[in-house]
């Protein structure tokens, strides 16, 4: 290995095993377009087609223009960082969540205007919908995810990630299953299971890239120079380990045909209902909690330069977390078929789960003490702990919401959207846009290109996430104490329709806030495109002007 | 295991760290707490409190029912049947009275409209609005140009057998495709959609042929409309002489009316509504401002 002499090239069994596999891909790929039923099918066999050769090359052109021995994992004794990945899934988080935010806000503005689908099947409600919400949790948020994990696994653990190829396969991977999932959703193709709605072959190749994900993780914390792990790659352990398991679970179908779309789950009527929201709350838990747990884990105390809170804390809330989290699904169920026992156990696992939630507040916040003062000077550090302020807020409304008589006011009402969003948009996206600012300039190694856009990015979409989920307050307990209300003579007060028509000024506030949180989201893009490709630093990253930022 | 010797001392807090590092991070060893811990001693006891209550752990073959035996179906029989008891007064006084009686009993109309309402926009609204004001080939119902009649019991049996529902005893009648199907040729259905709209003293082109349209109006139309053209509610021919249009009076639209014959369609509602309601719906409907002795 290290001696002085030149060694010959070659192929390593990695580069020719991808290399093999994905000709083999592309060939049946193209049987499948050719023999498709349906043409959107064809298109999607294409696209996997067009994707092999495109790996097949990518991996050939590598290995030709490679020096003869692959990267060293240290150098000079300092490890030798994996970054190229890193860059990518930060700039398609970027990407996707701005096409994500903007989808959105185009599903909010058809719910106050429905003339907004154009009458295209394409863009109609039932299509976008489930677009933007994949597109704003897989695509942005696991962009995010995947990015920041690389990163951080790598600093936390003093060692280059594990593989040449496997994170490479990883990053590029799961950003081509999320075209395959959002071109599938434009074009009709469903199994109409929420956040899990790509069909078989979709799945089968997000199962793919996922073990990869998870061995890529797990090599590089074996490697780890650290005697310990830290706490944040826990979190993210828990959180690609579990959704790996959810995907399994929720998604066993058996496919119509290899040359169809269409597949039926094997799961049945309650029992199918049950399995989905395990799924579906869960990945809540552990795709938008315990995945950006670890990013607030890491990117709080660094940007802080503080240690954090309590480590005693960090072990009993994330095992309390992973332990509770799983059984609250049912609590999407109450006042369904679905048997009372599981009701029951649903809404108190999600009681018991407010503290463990609240762990990671603490955790977050309590880091800062010593260093409040920052938030005045560094939007991108307030723009983290206001995300845990709403991380707090939305993980009590959540345990709130799951109790029996509060939830038969709440279920079916657009309170259920707004305290989605407060955790969406408040926790998850804002603690993204602060890893974000931070990644892009701690591994393009460059100050950003303004703080004070920082500043602008954070009010704009605080008061955008204020209005949405206010709205949503507001209509959703408008809407639920319509439904139920009765007259003094037993009749139903009001007409489903009456309900509906109540709602449209709340939803031309959402919509409202919607567009300011997209702005904001747009101006962080300017700033970071700015960020990479400026040479000169308009407002550099100092004192003096930061305070002027925070005097505004 | 780390030495006491690296467990630094943090300035600020006064806190020792666990003496670990990562990229520059340290951890402090403070307790977890008291409230937080106690907060969540306390969830764990209410929900042991609440397995007790309820249903909560399934078993072999079945599950806890807890001490009180409470359960989601009984729980909305319950509530069903208090629902039905707060009405029952009055719905059963509905059932025993007719149409007329209610209305004339200004308690039991007051019931039978308030019944009504919730029937109307859950059944009706989708296609006469919410209020009844109606839409384009959908009736109004608040005022008296009535299709079909509008007295109680035309109004009841509409109701309850529908317009060309396939209801036996519902209401029938059909105007023919006169362009679609060949009976008349083009400029005599434009003929005679310049005559109808001078029957309801609509302006008409100068040059439209009045006298042609007379004549195809008096040979295909007065059969049903009347020779006067003011319709025959047997057989639900509308009035073409007033100001009230189904479909709409532009020139186009009569035109287009002619041409593919017209024939909306109401359910039966017999099939899916009870009798009181039918009974409710009938007074309420009568009562929206059209009603007929």
């Amino acid at each position: 290995m290290g001696e002085a002499r030149a060694i010959s090239k070659s192929m390593t069994v990695g580069e020719a095993g991808t290399a093999t596999v994905f000709a083999a891909l592309a060939f049946l790929s193209i049987i499948v377009a050719a023999k498709a039923h349906t043409p959107a099918y064809a298109f999607h066999a294409y696209l996997f087609a067009a994707a092999s050769v495109g790996a097949v090359f990518l991996v050939l052109n590598r290995y030709m223009s490679r020096p003869a021995a692959l990267p060293p994992r240290e150098i000079d004794g300092k490890p030798n960082y994996n970054l190229g990945p890193v860059k990518f899934a930060a700039i398609a988080a970027v990407v996707w969540g701005i096409a994500g935010f903007g989808v959105g806000l185009l599903a909010a503005l058809q719910l106050a205007f429905p003339a907004l689908n154009f009458d295209l099947s394409w863009l109609s409600f039932g299509r976008i919908r489930p677009l933007h919400t994949s597109a704003v949790i897989f695509a942005f948020g696991g962009n995010v995810l995947i990015g920041t994990s690389f990163y951080v696994v790598q600093r936390t653990c003093r060692a280059r990630l594990a593989g040449e190829l496997a994170p490479w396969f990883v990053v590029l991977g799961y950003n081509f299953f999320i075209v395959i999932a959002g071109t599938g959703y434009l074009l009709g193709i469903t199994q109409s299971k929420e956040y899990a709605e790509p069909e078989w072959y979709a799945d089968l190749w997000l199962t793919v890239v996922w073990v990869a994900y998870f061995l890529v993780f797990l090599g590089t914390v074996m490697r780890r120079k650290e005697p310990h792990i830290y706490v944040a790659n826990w979190f993210y352990l828990g959180f690609i380990l579990t959704i790996a398991v959810l995907h399994l679970g929720n998604n066993p179908a058996v496919p119509v045909s290899l040359f169809s779309p269409k597949s039926y789950i094997v799961w049945a009527g309650v029992q199918d209902a049950m399995v989905q929201w395990w799924y579906g709350h869960n990945a809540v838990g552990f795709f938008l909690t315990a995945g950006f747990l670890a990013i607030m884990y890491y990117f709080i105390p660094k940007r802080a330069e503080r240690p954090v809170y309590s480590y005693r804390l960090s072990i009993v809330h994330f095992w309390a977390l992973i332990f509770i989290y799983i059984w609250a699904g049912p609590h999407h169920l109450h006042y369904t078929a679905l048997p009372d026992w599981a009701q029951t156990l649903g809404m108190t696992f999600s009681v018991m789960l407010w503290m463990p939630s609240w762990g990671g507040m603490i955790n977050g916040l309590m880091t800062l003490s010593g260093a409040w003062d920052k938030l005045r000077t560094d939007p991108v550090l307030r723009m983290m702990v206001v995300s845990v302020a709403f991380y707090g807020m939305s993980t009590f409304e959540g345990p709130l919401m799951s109790v029996k008589a509060v939830n038969s006011l709440s279920h079916y009402t657009d309170w259920t959207i707004g305290h989605v969003h407060s955790g969406a948009l408040g926790w998850v996206a804002f603690v993204s846009f602060g890893a974000l600012y931070c990644l892009f300039s701690w591994v393009w190694n460059r100050p950003l290109y303004s703080v004070r856009l920082v500043s602008w990015h954070f009010w704009i979409s605080t008061i955008g996430i204020v209005l949405y989920i206010t709205a949503m307050w507001v209509a959703g307990i408008l809407q639920g104490l319509m439904w139920r209300a009765y007259t003094s003579l037993g009749f139903l007060e009001y007409s489903f329709i009456e309900t509906v028509e109540a709602m449209r000024p709340f939803y031309l506030i959402r919509a409202l806030g919607g567009a300011l949180f997209l702005a904001g989201a747009l101006i962080m893009a300017w700033n970071l495109w700015r960020t990479v490709v400026a040479r000169r630093v308009e407002t550099p990253f100092a004192a003096g002007d930061v305070r002027l930022a925070a005097a505004e | 295991m780390a030495g006491e010797s690296n467990r630094d001392v943090d300035a600020i807090t006064g806190r020792t760290t666990t003496g670990h590092e990562w990229d520059g991070i340290r951890e402090l060893n403070t307790p977890l707490p008291r409230w937080w811990l106690w907060m969540f001693y306390a969830t764990i006891i209410w929900s042991i409190g609440y397995w007790i209550v309820y249903p909560a752990w399934p078993l072999v073959t079945t599950n806890t029912k807890g001490l009180f035996g409470w359960n989601t179906r009984s729980a909305i029989v319950e509530d069903l049947d208090a629902l039905r008891a707060q009405r029952a007064p009055y719905t059963s006084r509905i059932a025993a009275a007719s149409p007329e009686e209610i209305i004339s009993d200004p308690q039991l109309l007051s019931f039978a409209r308030a019944m009504g309402r919730p029937a109307f926009v859950e059944n009706c609204a989708p296609c006469h609005g919410a209020g009844g004001g109606g839409a384009k080939g959908y009736p109004n119902l608040n005022d008296d140009d009535w299709l079909w009649g509008g007295t109680l019991a035309d109004l009841e049996l509409t109701i309850r057998h529908g317009i060309r529902s396939g209801d036996e005893k519902g209401r029938q009648g059909a105007m023919p495709a006169f362009g679609r199907d060949g009976i008349l040729q083009r400029a005599e259905i434009a003929a005679a959609a310049d005559f109808v709209r001078s029957l309801a003293g609509l302006p008409v082109a100068p040059e439209a042929n009045l006298a042609l349209g007379k004549k195809v109006f008096a040979d295909n139309c007065a059969a049903c409309h009347g020779d006067d053209g003011k319709g025959k509610r047997e057989i639900g021919a509308p009035n073409l002489t007033d100001a009230i249009w189904l479909y709409g009076s532009d020139r186009q639209t009569i035109i287009e009316g002619i041409w593919n014959g017209r024939g909306g369609v109401m359910p039966a509602w017999e099939r899916r509504l009870d009798d009181t309601t039918i009974k409710a719906l009938t007074v309420y409907v009568h009562t929206l401002g059209g009603g007929e002795k």
